[in-house]
């Protein structure tokens, strides 16, 4: 089954006269449970994309179709409403709520979005704390732990939704090397663990090594798909 | 809901020199209506006391047309004997009325048998006054209160005749046919002249004024009426106006008319004025809050924006995100109006504990007792917490309504 499934997508900025044509007919299909990064130079457009694919921003022209859903034809609410449900999102610059503490951050989608009972909460914001290795860290404010503790309290808050699909935007960007190494083998390692889709946009040569399917885009075209899992092929799209 | 109560305290503590200083404004903003609303608000009840306790009494009746021919105390327009005794009746039934008091109010000469002066009058039965204004013996600056044959001489009077207390001095007056008569009147206190409309009036007995004026039976130009408790005087005057107007003459028209002590005394609006800068005071404070709150969530909001873009990107619907930041004013509010509240009492009790006083009308060192009531504490709390709403209301919004990806830029 394909989470997300791309039609010849077009993206235009417009700012005042200026037009920028971001992504030029983009077409592919990801399917469950995959590890995914995409990669190209800087103001390729890998952003852009991951944003579309987020339900952050509605495609220019084209058919994008995110777990089944014509995501252009929601309104902001219902593509909030989304978002929640079936997405997470980890970001370069963590972004965890600074007046929360570990656990409650990791919490927050369950309360805020989710509304789910107090004590399935808790089995679940410990079982991620858990599998991230911050359960001794939970209740200490944002500002008193490293940058890589951030990003994996930042990983256990995107799934604690249980999301189908989890977007990264240079999520290693802002780690020092060794960080970044724990926390790319630490989402590889849930991503096989919940079956969830990583999607990732990236410049990081570990991520790369990572991950099971590596998208090119230069210009805004897709230019090479890659697969290096074991029964993976390589083409040029 | 708890959850966003409890992000927006943390958000205020998060830049508490910031967060300190709005709740410190609004604080002092409170203390200010406070304070000012609590010494008003005394002053004015002193004022009010001092003018109906000590000459007007808390509501008048007179016959229709008096008052506004008051300069010249026409005989004429007085309440007659047959009506008297409708009017006692009627003021008997109302259970509110504490105490009602007949008075004849005339003008005159007055001669010490070298000078003479005109001289306005009320006659008086002084049992019945003392009841209804217990502040008028308080005026007495010598001597003693009136008996028949007696006159009380306001002390300009006395001062310009070089008159002493037991001095004989003679009065001449025209009674409603128009006929003169006098009599001689013996001097037996001296009352202080205050401001206001009766204020310099002499004082003699009503049996006198009666005998002099050649009247038949008893006659008189206005009552005055005392409440067991000032603040039923507007329900009173209502109930007692209705009554009095189903009392009609032969053409028709009712007999009486009746005034509060807002009509009659020029004071009435000095008490208004104290009202309006109590209501001034509020404006500014509506202006303060308003003003320093919303500095402060604009800048919270223009802060938060990349905290904003990703708890908006994660799915959080655009309600709950105004929520937090209206939690945040209204939390500004209430502390604020909590804190000034603190301090309002603390000096309102600091004030009353010190004796400031204050001379007004027949008192000189009035103490000044400032109270807040609950009910001012009430709406003053009401008032700043659903201002601050209103403040964070509109950077509330935009934050709700950001785009997540611009947000997150
Ligand atoms: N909001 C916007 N308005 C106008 N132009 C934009 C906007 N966002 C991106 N662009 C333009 O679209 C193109 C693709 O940008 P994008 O951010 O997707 O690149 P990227 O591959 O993520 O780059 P980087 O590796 O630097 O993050 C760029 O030319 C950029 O200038
Ligand atoms: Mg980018």
């Amino acid at each position: 089954m394909s989470l997300i499934s791309c039609d010849n997508i077009t993206k235009i900025y417009q700012t005042g006269e200026m037009k920028v044509k971001a992504l030029k007919n983009i077409s592919l299909e990801i399917s469950e449970s995959q590890f995914i990064s995409f990669i190209g130079p800087s103001g390729s457009g890998k952003t852009t994309l991951l944003n579309l694919f987020g339900c952050l921003d509605k495609p220019t022209e084209g058919l994008l179709k995110v777990i089944d859903t014509d995501i252009s034809k929601l309104n902001y609410i219902e593509r909030a409403k989304f978002r929640g449900k079936h997405l997470g999102f980890i970001f370069q610059n963590f972004n965890l709520i600074p007046v929360l503490t570990v656990y409650e951050n990791i919490e927050y989608p369950l309360v805020m979005v989710k509304s789910l009972p107090k004590k399935e909460r808790e089995e679940k914001v410990l079982g991620l704390l858990d599998a991230v290795g911050m359960l001794d860290q939970k209740d200490k404010m944002i500002s008193q732990i490293s940058g890589g503790q951030k990003q994996r309290a930042a990983i256990a808050r995107a799934l604690t939704t249980d999301p189908k699909i989890v977007l990264a935007d240079e999520p290693t960007a802002n780690l020092d090397h060794e960080s970044a190494y724990k926390v790319m083998s630490l989402m590889k390692k849930l991503s096989k663990e919940v079956g969830t889709t990583f999607i990732f946009a990236t410049h990081d040569p570990k991520i790369v090594k990572e991950v099971d399917i590596v998208y090119t885009i230069e210009d805004g075209f897709l230019t090479k798909r890659e697969d290096k899992s074991e029964n993976g092929r390589q083409s040029n799209v | 809901m708890y959850n966003m109560i409890k992000i927006a305290v943390r958000n205020l503590f998060r830049q508490k020199r910031r967060s300190m200083l709005t709740i410190g404004i609004v604080a002092f903003g409170v203390l200010a209506v406070m304070l000012f609303t609590a010494t008003a608000g005394s002053f004015k009840n002193i004022m009010v006391g001092q003018i109906t306790d000590s000459m007007l009494g808390h509501i008048q009746i007179h016959s229709k047309g008096y008052v506004a021919s008051l300069d010249n105390l026409p005989l004429d327009k007085t309440i007659k004997t047959k009506q008297i005794k409708k009017l006692k009746e009627i003021l008997s039934s109302i259970p509110e009325i504490e105490s009602y008091s007949f008075r004849i109010l005339l003008g005159g000469m007055l001669s010490n048998y070298k000078d003479s002066t005109s001289i306005k009058l009320a006659a008086i039965i002084p049992e019945n006054e003392r009841k209804v204004v217990p502040l008028l013996e308080d005026r007495l600056v010598k001597g003693t209160f009136l008996k028949e044959g007696e006159i009380l001489l306001p002390d300009l009077i006395t001062k310009g005749f070089k008159s002493k207390i037991g001095d004989d001095i003679a009065l001449v007056v025209t009674n409603a046919d128009g006929s003169v008569n006098g009599q001689s009147f013996k001097i037996s206190g001296i009352m202080e002249s205050i401001v206001g409309p009766t204020g310099k009036y002499g004082y003699i007995h009503f049996d006198d004024a009666i005998a002099m004026l050649r009247m038949d039976s008893a006659e008189i130009s206005e009552v005055a009426i005392r409440l067991n408790n000032f603040d039923d005087m507007k329900s009173v005057f209502t109930s007692l106006k209705k009554k009095l107007n189903k009392i009609k003459n032969k053409k028709g028209k009712p007999v009486f008319e009746i005034h509060t002590w807002e009509k009659l005394s020029p004071f009435y609006s000095i008490a208004r004025m104290i009202d309006m800068m109590s209501l001034f005071i509020k404006i500014i404070l509506i202006g303060i809050v308003l003003v320093s709150v919303m500095n402060v969530m604009i800048m919270a909001v223009y802060e938060r924006t990349k905290e904003i873009g990703s708890l908006s990107a994660m799915g959080t619907l655009p309600s709950k995100i105004r929520l937090i930041f209206l939690f945040e004013g209204f939390f500004l509010g209430i502390y604020g109006s909590i804190i000034g509240t603190i301090i309002s009492l603390i000096t309102v009790y600091i004030v009353n504990i010190s004796n400031v006083s204050i001379a007004f009308g027949r008192g000189s060192d009035i103490l000044l007792k400032p109270s807040v009531s609950l009910s001012q504490i009430g709406t003053t709390v009401l008032i700043v917490v659903i201002v601050s709403m209103l403040a964070v209301l509109e950077p509330a919004i935009r934050a709700s309504k950001m785009e997540p990806i611009e947000a997150l830029r």
